[in-house]
This record gives C-alpha cells, sequence and structure tokens, in this order.
C-alpha cells in the first residue's frame, strides 16, 4: 500500500516492519517524529530517555537481552552516546542494533555542522544513507536484518532534507516481534581488554567480510550505479544524489547507499568506466578522502563547499554548461522584507526571568532550548552556549577563573529538561569542588523547543501516561545544595525574581533557582480562552515600558499606548508587574 | 492525468501552509504521480517565517524549489510575497493572500512594513507571469474560521493547476479524515478560494 510519509516516519515504520522491540530516544530537531512515530505502533515499547547515552544504552541492552532495538538523535546527540557506540561495535548484537542520526547541513535548527559519517570509519560501525522516504523505510527495515547478519550495530544517517521531505512510501506488514535466546557469554559482551582484543579481531575482519560481499554483490539493494554518458561520472549519497539528479540528468551516477565501509572494487570498476570522476557530497569530503586514498583520481572538494546545504542549481552551476534558471520578478525593485527572527512566545512566563537578568547587569552562561532566544534583544541575557549542560559547567569554570570573584555576577541558565539531560552532573561537580556558583533552572515541564516532548520531570511518558516525575529540588539537595539555597520562584514575578537572584549571587555556596511556570503552548500553561490582559487607558502614561518586554501579544498603538492581541494573550500578568501606573490587569475568570 | 508543477507555500508560522503541503501530496499520490513535500520544522511556531516546497511530477528527484524555478508560489501573507519572490519561473503565477501579519521588529518601530506591497510586485514582474491577488482570510472568516485561510488558497491555486474538482475534493476529505467536523467547512473554503482566486 502506497501512503505519503515524512522521511522520519518511514524510518519508523520501516523499524515496525522489522519487528522492532523497543526504541528508546532524546529528542532533538531534525530526528524527533522518528520517534513520536514509534510511540503510536502500540506493540513496540517506546520511550524519552534523558540522554542520547541513556538511551544508546537501554537499547544495547534489549539487543544483547535479544530484542531488535533502536536509538535515534540528531548529530549532537552522537556525540553524547559515541562511548557505547564505539565499545558495542566491538561486542556487537544479539537482537538487531539501529542507532539512527539525523545531520543539519545548513544548521536550520542546530548549534554546529557536524558530519557524523566521521563516526562511521571512527567506530567501525557499518552507515547506511537514504535519499528519500522509500528508501528511509526500505534502508532501515534492512538494517536490522544486516545488523544480525554481520554481528554488528548499524548508523542509519538521516539529514533534515531526507528526515522533513515527504514522499510516496510503499508500506508492508509488520514482522512479528521475536525476542531470541539470551545466551550468557562475557567473551562476546564483557569487553575488558583480554576479549576486546580478540574482539578487535573480529571487527577487522567484519568490516573486511561486507566489503567482499558487497563488492560481490550489489543486489543487496543499498548502491546503485546508473549508467549514462561516461564523460562525466558522479559519486554520491542520500540528499545530494536528489540533487545530482536535477542537475546532470545525463551523467553516469554512482549513488552509495551504505558510505562507511565502501565497495571499493565496484567504485574502481565505476572510476575505470568514466573520463571525469566527480564526487558530490554535503559537509566533508568525506567519501573523497576514502576514495583518493583508493589510489583513484577524483575531483570534489576543490569544486564543491565544506559550507552549508547543496542545491541542484549549485551543482548545475559547477557540474554543467547550461544557463542556470532565472526568475520572472526583478526583486531589486521589490522593498526590502522585514525580518521575522524567532522570539520567545507571547505568553512565555520565562521572559520575565530573563528581563530580570537583563536589569542585573549580570554574565549569563547558556544552554540549548528555547531559552537559547534570551539571547536576543531586548533581554539580550545570555553569554555564552555551547552544548546541552554546558550552562552550569561554565559558571563552575567562570568561578575557578577568578578563585569565586565571578560567581558574584555569574548566572548559569538551563531548562529543566535540559538540565536532566547533563546539567545534573555539572551541578554535582559544583558542589564537590566548592564553588559559589548560581544557577537558574527554568523550569517550564516540558520539553520545548523540540516541540513538546516530556521528560522525567513532567509526570507523564511519551504516550503521555502518567508516570513518576522526578523532584528538581530533592534532587538538588541530593547533590548537596543546601536547602536554603534552593529557591523556587514564578518567572511571571520579575522583579521577586530579581531580588532572589541577587541573594543567592552573594552567598558562597552553589545556589540553585528554579523558575517555575508551564510552558504557555501546553495545556497546564495555556489560560483560559478569551481571558487576557487589560489596559485601563486612563491611567496609562505612555511611558512604553510594557512594549520594551517585546511580547508578541502587546503592541503599541498610534498614541503609544498598549493594545492587546487577545487570540495570543496568555494572561500571564508580566506586562501587569513591569506598568508602574497600574494601567494593565489581569483578566479575570 | 499527468501534472508537473512545482509549488511553493509561504507564510507565517500557524497559518496552516504544512497542512496545505500535505494536502497536495495527497492529492498528487491519487493521481499516480511522484511528489515531495519539504518542510523546515523548528523555529515555525514562533512566529516565524515558514516554507513548503511542493513538487510534483512522473518523477522527482530535489525536494527544494529554488530560484527561477516555481511555476506556482502561493503566499499567504504580503511580505513573505515578497520573501520569496525570486522563486517564481518565467511564466509563473502568484497568488498573494493580501493580509499582512507583522513581525516584531515592526511591531517595536524598528523596520517599516512596507506598502503597496501587491503593486510592486506587479510592476516588477515579466508580462508572462501573473500575480493574483486574494482577500483569503474574509473569505475565510466567512466559512467560519481564519485557520482555513490555507484552503481557500488551494482554492485559488486549483484554477490553474488543471486538476478536476472531484479530485480536489477527495484529497480534503483524506486531510482532514481525523477531524471530519472540519470537512464541510473546508470543502466551503476551497469554493470560495475557487470563485475569488
Amino acid at each position: 500500500m502506497k501512503e505519503i510519509m515524512l522521511g522520519n516516519e518511514a524510518v519508523a515504520r520501516g523499524a515496525y516492519e522489522a519487528g522492532v522491540k523497543f526504541v528508546s530516544s532524546y529528542p532533538g530537531t531534525p530526528s524527533t517524529e522518528i520517534t513520536e512515530t514509534i510511540a503510536g505502533y502500540k506493540e513496540v515499547s517506546c520511550e524519552w530517555a534523558p540522554n542520547e547515552k541513556v538511551g544508546a544504552e537501554a537499547a544495547i541492552g534489549c539487543s544483547i537481552r535479544g530484542g531488535r532495538a533502536m536509538t535515534c538523535m540528531k548529530h549532537v546527540g552522537m556525540n553524547v552516546c559515541a562511548d557505547p557506540l564505539f565499545t558495542v561495535s566491538y561486542s556487537g548484537v544479539n537482537g538487531g542494533l539501529v542507532f539512527c542520526v539525523a545531520d543539519d547541513p545548513g544548521m536550520h535548527s542546530s548549534q554546529n555542522e557536524q558530519d557524523s559519517r566521521h563516526y562511521a570509519r571512527s567506530s567501525k560501525v557499518p552507515m547506511f544513507e537514504p535519499s528519500d522516504s522509500e528508501e528511509c523505510r526500505a534502508f532501515t527495515k534492512y538494517a536490522f536484518e544486516f545488523s544480525e547478519k554481520y554481528d554488528t550495530p548499524v548508523i542509519i544517517r538521516l539529514h533534515t532534507r531526507v528526515s522533513h521531505s515527504r514522499s510516496i512510501v510503499d508500506v508492508t506488514d509488520p514482522s512479528q516481534i521475536v525476542i531470541k535466546d539470551y545466551v550468557k557469554d562475557p567473551k562476546k559482551y564483557v569487553m575488558m581488554p583480554a576479549n576486546a582484543i580478540t574482539k578487535h579481531v573480529v571487527v577487522e575482519k567484519r568490516t573486511a567480510q561486507i566489503i567482499e560481499d558487497c563488492d560481490r554483490d550489489l543486489s543487496t539493494g543499498l548502491h546503485k550505479v546508473e549508467y549514462n554518458d561516461r564523460k562525466l561520472g558522479i559519486i554520491t549519497a542520500g540528499a545530494s544524489y536528489q540533487y545530482v539528479k536535477d542537475a546532470v540528468p545525463s551523467a553516469s551516477v554512482f549513488k552509495l547507499g551504505m558510505v562507511w565501509p565502501l565497495p571499493e572494487k565496484q567504485i574502481r570498476e565505476f572510476a575505470a568506466n568514466v573520463e571525469r570522476l566527480v564526487i558530490v557530497e554535503e559537509l566533508d569530503p568525506f567519501l573523497e578522502t576514502e576514495i583518493k586514498a583508493m589510489g583513484i583520481e577524483c575531483e570534489g572538494k576543490e569544486l564543491f563547499t565544506l559550507l552549508g546545504e547543496y542545491s541542484a542549481r549549485l551543482v548545475k552551476s559547477v557540474l554543467s554548461e547550461e544557463p542556470l534558471p532565472e526568475a520572472s520578478i526583478d526583486t531589486s525593485k521589490l522593498p526590502t522584507p522585514p525580518g521575522r527572527p524567532p522570539v520567545l512566545c507571547a505568553g512565555c512566563p520565562h521572559k520575565g526571568l530573563f528581563l530580570a537578568l537583563h536589569r542585573l547587569k549580570v554574565n549569563v552562561t547558556g544552554d540549548i532550548g528555547c531559552y537559547t532566544l534570551g539571547a536576543l534583544p531586548p533581554m539580550q541575557a545570555v553569554d555564552a552556549v555551547i552544548c546541552m549542560g554546558a550552562s552550569v559547567g561554565m559558571a563552575h569554570g567562570f568561578d575557578k577563573a577568578t578563585d569565586g570573584e565571578a560567581s558574584r555576577n555569574t548566572v548559569g541558565v538551563i531548562g529543566d529538561s535540559t538540565f536532566l539531560h547533563s546539567g545534573i552532573t555539572n551541578l554535582m561537580n559544583a558542589v564537590y569542588n566548592q564553588s559559589a556558583m548560581t544557577l537558574v533552572i527554568l523550569d517550564n515541564s516540558i520539553t520545548g523547543m523540540t516541540g513538546h516532548q516530556q521528560n522525567p520531570s513532567t509526570g507523564k511518558n511519551i504516550r503521555l501516561e502518567a508516570a513518576p516525575a522526578v523532584s528538581l529540588e530533592l534532587l538538588c539537595q541530593s547533590v548537596g545544595v543546601l536547602p536554603e539555597n534552593i529557591r523556587v520562584v514564578d518567572p511571571v514575578e520579575t522583579y521577586e525574581c530579581e531580588k532572589i537572584i541577587k541573594e543567592e549571587l552573594s552567598k558562597d555556596q552553589v545556589s540553585v533557582v528554579i523558575a517555575r511556570r508551564p510552558c504557555a503552548l501546553i495545556p497546564t500553561g495555556r489560560a483560559v480562552k478569551g481571558i487576557n490582559a487589560e489596559v485601563d487607558y486612563e491611567k496609562c502614561k505612555k511611558c512604553g515600558a510594557c512594549a520594551r518586554i517585546m511580547c508578541p501579544a502587546l503592541i503599541l498603538d498610534e498614541n503609544k499606548m498598549p493594545v492587546i492581541d487577545t487570540e495570543s494573550c496568555n494572561n500571564c500578568g508580566l506586562c501587569v508587574n513591569v506598568c508602574k501606573f497600574g494601567a494593565l490587569t489581569k483578566g479575570e475568570q | 492525468m499527468s501534472l508537473e508543477a512545482s509549488i511553493v507555500l509561504a507564510g507565517v508560522g500557524g497559518q496552516g501552509t504544512l497542512i496545505a503541503g500535505k494536502l497536495l501530496g495527497i492529492l498528487a499520490m491519487n493521481m499516480g504521480l511522484d511528489v515531495k513535500v519539504s518542510e523546515v520544522h523548528g523555529m515555525s511556531q514562533r512566529g516565524g517565517s515558514v516554507i513548503t516546497y511542493v513538487k510534483i511530477a512522473p518523477e522527482v528527484h530535489s525536494p527544494i524549489i529554488e530560484e527561477g524555478t516555481a511555476d506556482f508560489i502561493l503566499s499567504f501573507e504580503q511580505v513573505e510575497a515578497v520573501r520569496w519572490a525570486s522563486l517564481l519561473k518565467k511564466g509563473g503565477v502568484m497568488i498573494v493572500n493580501d493580509q499582512k501579519i507583522k513581525s516584531l521588529p515592526v511591531l517595536m518601530g524598528q523596520m517599516e512594513y512596507p506598502g503597496n506591497v501587491i503593486d510592486a510586485l506587479k510592476e516588477s514582474c515579466d508580462p508572462d507571469a501573473k500575480i493574483v491577488d486574494i482577500d483569503a482570510l474574509s473569505l475565510a472568516l466567512e466559512t467560519g474560521t481564519s485557520k482555513a485561510v490555507n484552503i481557500v488558497m488551494l482554492g485559488a491555486l486549483s484554477n490553474y493547476l488543471g486538476v478536476d474538482e472531484a479530485l480536489w475534493k477527495q484529497a480534503i476529505e483524506q486531510a482532514f479524515e481525523k477531524k471530519p467536523k472540519t470537512i464541510p467547512g473546508n470543502l466551503q473554503a476551497f469554493e470560495k478560494g475557487r470563485n475569488n482566486g
């Protein structure tokens, strides 16, 4: 049966058809919908893990015990689970084991542009790369079989254009979920030196065997050679294949479905059959380096950029003599369109906390998620963002750089989900190593930026069933933060936030301020419809303070007086709190 | 029935471009054609500019629509029409909803919302291309909800695509099968767009 699916949905479908037993992931754009789609397949055990390492290790456990398992992540998530990945490569699997990683060339929603293919080579784990939704389904399904056949985990590599494009998929019926027998086998699964030394030999043999099998027979369905005009031969994979097909339809193309290890003999043969060989790949010269190391002459990054997403236009401009298409509108004659920068939402209560930090003029080490937007005007209240959890570590580092002095004017800022992902180990370290740092946990009771996924503090699991909830206060106490240094505030009370943070900054031990209010976009954070902030125009002095909070639900009219957009106002009261003249009041039920 | 069309859906987060893209995907699939619908997620919920590409043909490769290759641009908002104008190909058709959604820099007085956008588009456009303006918001409100702007826009597009009306109606019913109560309203919105686009 044919269905139209996102690449991510098709990966989930492929895993379901393969009889996957268990999927454990941490959300991350552009990979999130894979695990969300799996949650809709009721036969499959499925969960949000607090981070990618935990998700991977749970999947490994399921595999060793005999069930097919998968873990999904965005590219930077692969860094977090690299440790188990490198060693499960040695131990191998029992039930098929798949790591699915989604890269983000062009950084649509990421902090870097890393090329995850390097992980395949360095961990010696085979990597498949689908180029559309049907391949997402078919390659994922095959990955489980391949994993068991060669006793290896398999990585599926996606990227934004494959993950977030819909195309037609030929769905098939799911296989029965099978749990294989578990037999104790410490030589295989206990990776201490004596066993790992022998397993490393097995890994190298396994890679050689995969290359030999692929070289002998392309019919595994992964690789595809399309001979056409032999003047130009292109080796490519993934989304780049689609750009090549549009840009130079006359060229001969070797489309790789597995980007590591490579079928050397087949590549040699293709190279010998074309006059000019060009490698088209986004980001790093990964295939190019491998192919050049085989002693094959080819062109690659001397023609194409290391940066960003490619397009058919780009490939055409380099490899085709044909003119590029021209627009029918002369845009030089058009007005400049004003931008639409992402902003903290109308009614986002945590804006109040950032306004407090802005007034305090402190240094702020920030973190990944909605709160990165605190770096933008008007708050401009974030100084540094590196990766998940780093806000806490960096605030501790500020303290150590100045023998504690910086802790008087430095605050770390992190969300609830990110804190549980990898902030907690940093907090433990800061207490243990006697920092005086202050951390603010912005607890909006959800994983916000990726589209509202549950986490261990929200009291619900991935299927929205009730689940035990971590108490952030008790968790902080348990790593040694003194109870009197743990303060809970309502971020809408922006002046109260300012006062409390000031008090905590003056202390000589680690402090944690929990700013707690649910995200304005989830049911527990949404106001009753039709009840909004109200303006008393008699009292308004046109000072503009309410507009400076930059709430999308409040604009100034031509008389510089506020107008509330009743559609988007969430009645949070932040504008009310910043009005010194009582001209704004919260709507009452 | 064969069809080749590259369609850009440009708008602001919350205007329903994603659903319109999905609906076009269903329409093409029902016609036995290949189709790709490419979306950008992430920032869309936060008032950002959102763009969806739909490519329909017997065989579709790249999901992205680039400069000078869009047969149709459906712009759900005036300024977004300007932002993506360079995608319109020679002889293409741009349908612009004359709704204005001011972004925060405009609301804060840091930037100006340009006036006469539709006239400017018409003046800077090749004679063989076409700019069509439509008050999709008012038409949607006549069906009872501003949410139907996306289906009004598809109704307007249907005048240029040459696909049987019955196939459109079937696709609308399929796209909203999980919310059956909204089907009559959406069919009505489609008609309004078709009669006014």
